[in-house]
């Protein structure tokens, strides 16, 4: 069992000509991903690799291929609007991988979100993996393996850390969520534990947060009402120093707010098992299976 | 990023929100015309000298060249004004917010003398957990909102804004008279807010603060401090934003870096961190700390770090003097290892390595990129794991 993505996601590229969507559109195809569709305005017609139809626009690619997930490779500028026109077309997982996007913008697309069934994911994230199903997003294929321990993260390699350590321990993943590190994002680590909570498959989950925000206390406040699976936490950012963007437009101590101790001492209490250095997230998680 | 209080009124000011009158200078000569000026335009001897930093805590803060004198002084005259923005100019201000080192001023502002009767807070910023908009406002005015917030939270009101309809009167007015204001006073306020939320909005703001704005004993309503901070990433819509920027108020290195598209933040302590991603970043700042080092840097090189990256990554990390060592920590996952240990190497060879150097390699072409690592005749110390890599730096330097 795997959450939200699994063999059968037909998948559409929004930006499938561009350099990045392109390659990792190919990147999710040779992983065996269901990439039926891509869009880019004005190349309508054409193929992707001589394989993949392209399409004006979202909704045109939806009628025509049944897709079901989008993946959003457009450049910040454009990228909030890319989110809504997959909304509109009524694609159910949206997954938005562009960086830098503008706060206002990204505060439109939500508003615009409110109401519609779509599910965003990101941005500024990896995108999400149920391994050997389906891949969308950017992050290497190879270090995942099926298994029984859900990971959601706001950070990209940091989760490529806890994924890698998961695999050589033996422990795998049933899914892999990053769900970026941006201020104003879709999913949240609130959603992302519901859905590994209510998911048999997943024995164990991994949770990855960093400075700014208040998300992962939200989170640890649904751990300490909700979950008996157990749950490995790591928060990234305890030498941060306040005031400064820590490279993610999230992750900034401002005000006294969004500290690591904060954070830290929130899922402590919420039973979760701390997971010392980063290196350490994968053997805290199989000490803590028994 | 951020501007000047000068700055950030002006931009006020062009968007209709009414602020005393003022003048920047930069020599005390400068200063004592704008007083004249100012003086002469009003008919009241009272001006205000402020000295102009990126940082807050300006009025209690003191300048170590003068330990009596704060970063906002009230004067009578154009002569006091020129004597005092004398002191202050290229003397270091420090205050709660600059860290004990300070911060040197380059510019002052000389300002009308008010009548104040009330001091209020009011601000607008991003409300992370609803994903909108919000506007503050409280009676609690001159005061650290941070103090306010944790102390008496149930003194700052908010109202959040919609995207689909912006701020609307009523939600202004809410405010207004929430705070208790008299009813002609409360319909400026009202207005006031209106346009500073549209100010918000129209600018990218990631933050814009009047704290504090006050009233006067003729009932007028007016922004006696501003405090802006833009979203970078909409700066690209801004070029008039962009062109406020000082860079005496920035680290050197920082913008070096970004110049590079480098993510990059100068700490205070030894060891040279270069990472990919910025949550692995942060967590390797995190464990040379956890092994009883601290780090010199936050350095994020990115997804797609070419050799030329990865060296001007390298040359800025060498420039700092309390270097002692370098950690290099890559999870390649669609970067391959191999490119970034031929990047470490060229860098090395371009630069040379006055400390020791440890460098961690995991994922995709990893026995490649530590053969070459091993092969080039380099000093290059590998790490097995981030947590080997870690404690191998530490012991290394210390």
């Amino acid at each position: 069992m795997s959450v939200l993505v699994d063999k059968d996601t037909r998948l559409l590229v929004q930006g499938i000509t561009g350099k990045t969507g392109a390659f990792h559109a190919r990147q999710s195809l040779d992983y065996g991903t269901k990439v039926v569709a891509g869009v880019t305005p004005g190349k309508g017609g054409e193929r992707f690799e001589n394989a993949v139809p392209i399409f004006d626009t979202v909704a045109d690619a939806v009628k025509q291929t049944g897709a079901n997930a989008s993946v959003i490779f457009v450049p910040p500028p454009f990228a909030a609007d890319a989110i809504m026109e997959a909304a509109d077309a009524g694609v159910p997982l949206i997954v938005c991988i562009t960086e830098g996007i503008p706060v206002a913008d990204m505060v439109k697309a939500k508003r615009y979100l409110q109401g519609r069934p779509s599910r965003l994911i990101g941005p500024n994230c990896p995108g999400i993996i149920t391994p050997n199903q389906c891949r969308i997003g950017i992050m290497p294929g190879y270090i995942h393996q099926p298994g029984k321990i859900g990971v959601v993260s706001r950070s990209g390699t940091l989760t490529y850390e806890a994924v890698h350590q998961l695999t050589t321990l033996g422990l795998g993943q049933t899914t892999a969520i990053g769900i970026g590190g941006d201020p104003v994002n879709g999913t949240n680590f609130v959603d992302c534990l519901t859905l590994f909570n209510d998911d048999p498959q997943t024995e164990g989950i991994v949770m990855i947060g960093e400075i700014g925000g208040s998300a992962e206390e939200d989170g640890a406040a649904f751990i300490k009402a909700n979950v008996q699976k157990p749950v490995v936490g790591f928060i990234a950012g305890t030498t941060a120093p306040p005031g400064k963007r820590m490279g993610h437009a999230g992750a900034i101590i401002s005000g006294g707010k969004g500290t690591a101790e904060a954070k830290l001492a929130a899922l402590r209490d919420a039973g979760v098992m701390i997971a010392e250095t980063p290196s350490d997230i994968g053997s805290t998680m199989k000490a803590a299976l028994g | 990023m951020k501007i000047h209080e000068y700055q950030g009124k002006a931009l006020l000011k062009a968007q209709g929100v009414p602020v005393p009158l003022s003048q920047v200078a930069f020599s005390a000569a400068e200063a004592e015309r704008a007083a004249r000026d100012l003086i002469e335009q009003t008919g009241n001897e009272i001006v205000v000298v402020k000295a102009q930093i990126h940082a807050g805590g300006r009025g209690k803060g003191r300048f170590e060249e003068h330990p009596d004198l704060g970063g906002v002084k009230v004067v009578k005259g154009a002569a006091a004004a020129k004597e005092i923005a004398q002191q202050m100019l290229d003397s270091t201000l420090v205050t709660i917010q600059t860290g004990p080192e300070g911060k040197k001023v380059g510019r002052v502002l000389i300002e009308q003398g008010m009548d104040i009767q009330r001091e209020l807070y009011v601000a607008a910023t991003l409300d992370r957990a609803t994903g909108r908009t919000t506007l503050m406002a409280s009676t609690e005015g001159g005061m650290e909102i941070e103090v306010v917030a944790e102390k008496t939270p149930e003194k700052i009101l908010r109202e959040s804004i919609d995207p689909a309809t912006g701020l609307m009167p009523f939600q202004a007015r809410k405010l207004a008279y929430g705070l208790g204001l008299a009813d002609n006073v409360a319909k400026k306020m009202a207005r006031f807010l209106g346009k500073l939320a549209t100010a918000y909005e129209q600018l990218d703001c990631s933050l814009l603060e009047v704290n504090p704005l006050v009233i006067t004993g003729d009932g007028e309503v007016l922004a006696l401090d501003a405090k802006a901070t833009f979203d970078d990433n909409a700066l690209y819509r801004h070029k008039d934003v962009e062109e406020l920027r000082d860079p005496s108020e920035e680290d050197p290195a920082e913008l070096e870096a970004k110049k590079f598209d480098l993510s990059y933040v100068n700490l205070d302590g030894t060891i040279g961190c270069m990472v990919n991603g910025a949550g692995l970043a942060m967590a390797t700042m995190d464990i040379i700390k956890f092994f009883g080092a601290k780090p010199a840097n936050f350095l994020d090189v990115g997804g797609g770090a070419t050799v030329d990256r990865v060296t001007a990554a390298f040359k800025i990390i060498t420039r700092d003097p309390n270097l002692k060592g370098i950690l290099v920590n890559i999870f390649g996952g669609i970067m391959k290892c191999d490119v970034i240990a031929q990047g470490v190497i060229a860098a090395v060879k371009e630069v040379g390595l006055q400390v020791p150097l440890v460098v961690r390699l995991e994922g995709t072409n990893v026995e490649e990129g530590k053969r070459l690592l091993e092969n080039s005749g380099l000093p290059i110390t590998t790490g097995s794991s981030l947590r080997d890599a870690a404690k191998k730096i530490v012991e290394l330097t210390t």
